[in-house]
Formats: C-alpha cells, structure tokens, sequence
C-alpha cells in the first residue's frame, strides 16, 4: 500500500554505456549522450520541469470536485442538521412544499438495511475468503476467484434487476426491504471477498505452521490464529463496503419504494432510506422546502459514508497485522 | 483440486506451505471439524459462483419472452414501446449513449488518473503522498447519487459554456453540432462519469506504479534520465498493463452508473431526430431501466427492461473479464 518512494538527485553526472533496462533503448540511448549537447538539455530539463508541472495539475483537477461537491452539500445541508426536529421525526403528513420533519425514518432505514447486508454478506464473504486463501487449489478456486471479479463489476442496477427476478416475477412476494438486502448482499460480497482475501495473505506463515507444529487441526487454526490476527484489516474491509453499499440508490428505486413514515419491518411494507429520500424530491428542487430537504438529506448520508469510511482507516491504523 | 487441504493459496509462497499431513489431527473432533469448516469454506465459494451463473441465466430467462414479442430489431432499432400487443423496442441509442459517454469518461479519467497515480508514487513530497491518497479514495467515497444531484444543480451550468464554446468553434463537425438540449448531454455525463471513475483508475495505477523495480528505476536515473524520463522509460511501461486493467475496470463501472447518470440525463422524447452530437441527450441503459422502475407491472414489460439490462450484463462482463485476463497475464509475466 504505501507508495515505494525513490529518490531523485536533481542531476547525476552523465556515465557511459547503454542503458541495461528500459524497454524503448532507442530513446534512453541517446538520452546521455545528449545531455553533453547544451541546446538539448536544455530541452530535457524544461521537459522534465513541464512533466512535474502536469503532474501537480492533474492533481489539483481531481481535488477540484471533490471540494466542489463538499462545499455544495455543506453549505446547502448543514443548516437543516443544526435543527433537532431533522434527528427526531420523519416525514409523515408533510408535503414537498411544506417545510418542516426531520430525516430519522430514512436514517433508521438506511442502518437498518446495511446493518441486515452486513450481516448476510460478512459471513459468506469471510468463507469464501477463507476458502481462496487457504483451502483453495485447481479449477474451482480459478473459478471462484474470477466470479468474485465479475460479481465486483456487476452493475447494481442489474443485481437488482436479477432479484427483482427472483423476489417479484418469480415467487410474486411484494418489494420489501429484505429484497433490497439481498440486492445490496451481492454488492457488498466481492469487496469484503477481496479485501479480507488480502488480509489473509499477509499473515505469516510462520503462525500456521507454528500451529500445526503444536497438533491443532488445520480449521482451528484459521479460527483461532489467522482470522485474529487479520482481524482488524477484516473489520476495515467490512466497514468500506458498507460504506459503499449505504450509498447505493440504483436497487432502492427499484426494490425500495419510498415512503414518509417511519418502517422498521425488512419483510413487510416499504422502507425509507437516505437515498430514496433525496430521489424522491429531486424533481421538486424549484421548492425551497424540498430543496432543503434534499441537501439536508444528502449531507446526512455523506457524514454516514464518511463517518464509516474514517472508522475503517482508525481500525487499520490502530490494529494492521504486524510482520 | 486437491481432496487434501493445503494451508498456503496459490498467492502466498508456495515454499513455506505446510505439508497437509501437519494439519491433520489424531482426535476425530479435529478431523469432523476441518470437513464442516472446509465445507462451509468451500460452499460460500460455490455459492459466489452460483450467484453470478443465476443472475445470467434468470436475466436471460425472463428476457427471453419479452424479446420474442419484440416486433423491432432489438440490437438496431432505436424505438421503445414496451406495453401493448405490438411491442417496439430496441437498444440502438441506449448502447450509443452508454458506450459514448463511457469513452468520453475514459478520455478524460486514464490521463488525468495516471498523473495523479504518478505525482502519488513520484512527485509528491513524502509527507503529501499518503494524504493525497486519502483524499482521492475519499472521492470514490462519496454516494453516486451526490454526484447526480451536485451535477446536475452546481456542476451543469459551470460546464454550459465549455459546450457552447465548442459547439461554436467545432459546430461544422457532426459529434459537437449544436442541439436544443439544455439539460444534460451526453458530453456532460461523459464528465460527471470521469470525475467518478478516477479514483478507481488511480487507485489500481498507483499500486503498480509503486512496484516497479528499484534497479529499473535506479539504472534509469544513474544513466543520467532526468526524473520524467526515468519515469517514462520505467514506471510507465512496468504499469503498462495494470493501467490497462485499471482502466476496464473503471469503464465497467461506467458503463453500470445509474443514479448519477439518472439525474443528469435528458430524456429524448419518442421519434425524436436521429444526431451524432454529443450534445444531445438521450439515455443510458442503467438510466432507462431506472427511469422506469415505476412501470415493471407486467412481465412483458419487465422484460423488455430486463433485456435491457442483460445487454448491459455482458458488456460489462466482457470488459471486467478481458481486464481479468490482462491481469493474469501480468502476473504470469512478472513471476
């Protein structure tokens, strides 16, 4: 993870010879020898000062939005949030045009879905982990592991529509927030499979077999001394793909009709959350009161994401796997 | 595959691997115990690819009646009547809108996220590095439908006189003429969906950026390459193909975007003129199904949607595989 830092002197003196790596030896032949030539290091150095100028560019460009967008939802949110009423009730009985309510029926439905993801996607995606890293050998671990890299670029849209599928065309049962769940658990599977697949690795050998030595059974093992010790990195992957999957929309519109009243039940009636709540006044955005509503509840789900995001790296921090 | 279990994958190295006869334990609890955990490992692994295999095959199933009914050319025809006794639809301009916009993204984040992987791994000072990669993860962080809604409120009417200026200067050719949309264009999810994508591809640059060899790098500089020619004659062509992978990566997650481009885009209404600009509005795959989520009451026309979205299916596994085979081919060739 850390990027490998190299030194760079602001000028060598000029050796001899060819170069011995570099794939393109036509250009780097002639780089030496030119610098004797002074027109044409001149060239070099500009070209080197105009290539370090790029580089600091583009990344004021990728900062730019991401400033841009905090600011927009900041400045547009923040005043709702300051108000107890946005933490205390929900929407019910109060139109787009009317101001007033607060965000905890979506609040309530957002954790509530991620809490139920989590917990139907930790588990397999832990397993599976599990099953690539230590058990997996031959086809069936190819397979697996090039699944999981197919299920990663799955669109949500279509992990919805497949459930949407099953859920709806096939058993006929009504869109509820566990359909929706079951949307989010194919989302959130992958990522947790990758990061827990990398955390896995970096726990020495030296412990497993350190195990075995003492006669304790090949699954205890994985329980009792890999799993612990890659613990903290696991915690950290779970936390950014709920972050991840809190933020999602795509299956909500499809899965997860909106609705203003608070709703706890996963398998009966709709379930509000913060994303169906900001779609569902998009188109009201003229109306200062939706307008509010919807930067407010924009902000909110930010601060959750984020606030998941920054729990994830103090958890790396504080517990990575020492070598 | 092996009955036998074997500590290390494939991935960690294979010297220090344990013998399987070392895991094995003489009380029967310890043997019972690996079958079931084996199993249960081995099941959630099964249960992923089964997973994938059916959401291939119920697209696929349900798709199937929706487009035998289908009285259009489904892969040319640009109409979408879905309800009916004579349904019409087809994805000419949905695959038009997904793929353009997708490539405009893609013209705009791989130079931009490779430079910002190289000032990460090259450029900047030691104290910056770590930071700056924060920040730039932190923009994959934020919610897509944040994206939709900042674009299409902050972000559309500061980027209104890139376009106009275009359109006046290029105008004569077909892909800038000017169009009566005013709303979202096809140029402008393009943007939208780059500011997106980056992270993604500087995430995966930079960690190939990072490993490339220390002797290459050093050899590089002791022959005297300035700092941009050590990384153009090193960094750039060890990275060649995980920059290659990044970047079907992040065109597959452009090409799935939904809630964003759904904010942005501007509908076209039906039997509208046909225009190779890339300032007219139209639609995206995810954006049309998702438009239309309201509509899915008879299994004619969710399947109409479903096909939709099963084309979007494949395309986005043809990229993500071919970006897996370009891995593997890397992995194969640095070991």
């Amino acid at each position: 993870m850390t990027p490998l830092r190299v030194e760079t002197p602001a000028s060598k003196a000029p050796p001899s010879g060819t170069p011995s790596s570099g794939p393109r030896p036509g250009a780097t032949a002639r780089a030496p020898l030119a610098s004797a030539l002074a027109p044409r290091a001149r060239g070099r150095v500009l070209r080197d000062h105009a290539a370090r100028v790029v580089m600091w560019a583009a990344f004021a460009l990728a900062l730019a939005p991401l400033v841009w967008i905090l600011w927009t939802v900041v400045s547009k949110g923040s005043h709702l949030l300051l108000e107890s009423q946005w933490w205390t009730h929900s929407q019910r009985g109060i139109t787009s045009r009317r101001e007033g309510g607060g965000a905890v029926h979506a609040i309530q439905g957002t954790l509530i879905q991620g809490a139920a993801t989590a917990a139907i996607a930790v588990p397999v995606a832990v397993l599976t982990a599990v099953y690539l890293v230590e058990y997996g050998r031959g086809k069936l671990a190819r397979v697996v592991s090039f699944m999981v890299d197919i299920l990663t670029g799955i669109p949500s849209i279509v992990a919805a529509l497949f459930v949407y599928a099953i859920w709806v065309t096939t058993f006929g049962f009504q869109r509820v927030g566990f359909a929706v769940v079951l949307s989010l658990v194919l989302l959130m599977v992958p990522t947790v499979v990758r990061s827990t697949e990398e955390m896995l690795k970096l726990v020495p050998n030296e412990l497993r077999e350190a195990s075995y030595a003492l006669g304790v059974p090949k699954w205890k093992t994985i329980v009792k001394v890999v799993l612990p010790t890659a613990f903290s990195g696991i915690v950290t992957g779970v936390l950014l793909g709920l972050a991840r999957v809190m933020g999602e929309t795509a299956p909500l519109l499809i899965l997860g009709p909106y609705t203003k009243s608070i709703a706890t039940d996963l398998f009966a009636g709709y379930m509000p959350t913060l994303p169906t709540m900001i779609n569902q006044d998009r188109n009201e955005l003229a109306q200062s009161a939706a307008a509010d509503r919807v930067w407010a509840a924009a902000l909110t789900l930010i601060l959750l994401v984020l606030l998941l995001n920054l729990a994830g790296r103090l958890v790396a921090r504080f517990g990575s796997v020492k070598k | 595959m092996s009955r036998l279990p074997a500590a290390a994958s494939a991935a960690t190295d294979a010297p220090s691997a344990p013998a399987p006869s070392l895991s094995g334990d003489r009380a029967g609890t310890g043997r019972y115990g690996d079958r079931v955990f084996r199993g249960l490992a081995g099941g959630s692994g099964i249960l992923v690819v089964a997973l994938v295999t059916l959401v291939g095959v119920f697209l696929l199933w349900q798709a199937v009646p929706a487009l035998a009914r289908d009285e259009a050319s489904f892969l040319t025809s640009r109409e979408w009547s879905v309800s009916g006794a004579h349904p019409r639809f087809g994805i000419l301009e949905l695959l038009w809108t997904t793929v353009t916009a997708s490539v405009i993204a893609m013209a705009i984040a791989l130079p931009v996220g490779v430079c910002v992987a190289l000032f990460i791994t090259q450029y900047a000072p030691r104290w910056l590095a770590k930071p700056a990669a924060g920040l730039v993860d932190l923009l994959a962080a934020v919610p897509s439908i944040i994206y939709g809604l900042w674009g299409v409120t902050a972000f559309r009417p500061a980027e209104q006189p890139l376009e106009d200026l275009l359109a006046d200067k290029l105008g004569w050719f077909p892909l800038f003429s000017r169009t009566g949309i005013s709303g979202g264009t096809i140029f402008f999810i393009g943007i939208v969906l780059a500011i997106m994508v980056l992270p993604i591809v500087t995430a995966l640059s930079r960690e190939v950026f990072a490993q490339t060899p220390r002797a290459h790098v050093e050899g590089a500089l002791a022959l005297g390459a300035t700092h941009w020619e050590m990384i153009r004659t090193t960094v750039l062509p060890f990275g060649r193909p995980g920059v290659i992978s990044a970047a079907m990566l992040a065109l597959g997650r452009a090409l799935g975007e939904t809630i964003a481009v759904t904010f942005i885009v501007s509908t076209l209404a039906p039997g509208s003129q046909w225009s190779w600009s890339l300032f007219n509005g139209g639609e995206t795959f995810a954006s049309r199904i998702a438009n239309n989520a309201a509509e899915f009451d008879s299994p004619q026309k969710t399947g109409a949607f479903i096909s939709a979205g099963l084309v979007l299916f494949v395309l986005t596994f043809v990229v993500n595989a071919v970006a897996r085979v370009v891995i593997e081919r890397r992995k194969a060739f640095s070991e």
